[in-house]
């Protein structure tokens, strides 16, 4: 039995590429909680993370342009972008901003923990790697 | 990941020069002038998203300073040598309380991007060290 170093890493990877985006999207939610107009949004996570899924059994496209369409599948498998969704704020305020400081605190907060969730499965990859390649 | 600094830092700086509109708003709450044209007027910064592409929004820019349009309070000082030739002088249109409340807002809005701005360092760090334990 041979190991795949490809597949080694398992959803981790993808989650990790996942978790970072979300983390970028709330930290701008975050920055701009007082820019008039501004519209907090969001990613989906299980649903990004079943199309990246999905993108990597079936072997989605591959762009080799810029200028190249992309499909869902592209975009959530590559370096491209999940679909980011607009939130529904519980109180909406007259300047048109929907940041919530609260709501995106506690998603930030809770996106970091579950990055360093990952990033320790991750290293539980590694360390098994290891272990595999020089014995005990 | 890194943008993500360049996000919180540039919404520190916006936060950063709100407090400095607020604190010069504040010090000239009590500055009078001989003309109205003259008297100081409550100043605040105009907040825009930076947009980097269509997909993923990015931090805040300053878009200018606005000067409040209120009216400014004319009072009869003749004892005041600044007051003009009918005794009167221009006060400044600040409200100190809008300014208080303007201030605890700032100051908690750059807690929250510093906390961000921690945050990712950390998230960074423990990455580079990963499969090195």
């Amino acid at each position: 039995m041979g190991i795949s170093f490809n597949q080694a890493l398992g959803v981790h990877e993808q989650a990790l590429k996942l978790r970072e985006q979300r983390h970028q999207v709330l930290a701008t939610n975050i920055a701009n909680a007082d820019t008039p107009g501004y519209q907090a949004r969001d990613i989906d996570f299980a649903s990004a993370m079943a199309q990246a899924a999905k993108g990597e059994s079936q072997g989605g496209l591959t762009t080799t342009s810029s200028l190249h369409l992309q499909s869902s599948l592209t975009a959530a498998n590559g370096a491209g972008s999940a679909d980011l969704k607009y939130r529904t704020p519980h109180q909406p305020s007259l300047d048109g901003n929907t940041v919530e400081s609260q709501v995106e605190q506690a998603q930030f907060a809770e996106n970091a923990l579950r990055y360093q969730a990952t990033l320790t499965f991750l290293g539980g990859e590694f360390s098994s790697l290891k272990l595999a390649i020089k014995g005990a | 990941m890194s943008t993500i600094f360049d996000i919180a830092g540039s919404a520190m700086n916006a936060q950063m020069l709100r407090m400095n509109t607020t604190a010069s708003n504040l010090a000239n709450a009590d500055t009078v002038s001989s003309t109205e044209a003259g008297a100081y007027r409550a100043r605040s910064p105009v907040f825009a998203t930076v947009m980097a592409n269509a997909a993923n929004a990015g931090g805040v820019d300053v878009n200018g300073i606005n000067e409040s349009q209120a009216a400014v309070p004319k009072r009869y000082e003749p004892g005041n040598p600044l007051a003009d030739k009918d005794g009167y002088v221009f006060g400044s249109n600040v409200d100190p309380i809008e300014e208080m409340a303007n201030m605890i807002s700032a100051s908690r809005a750059y807690q929250s991007n510093a906390e961000v701005f921690n945050t990712t360092k950390t998230l960074m760090l423990h990455t580079l060290q990963l499969g090195q334990q």
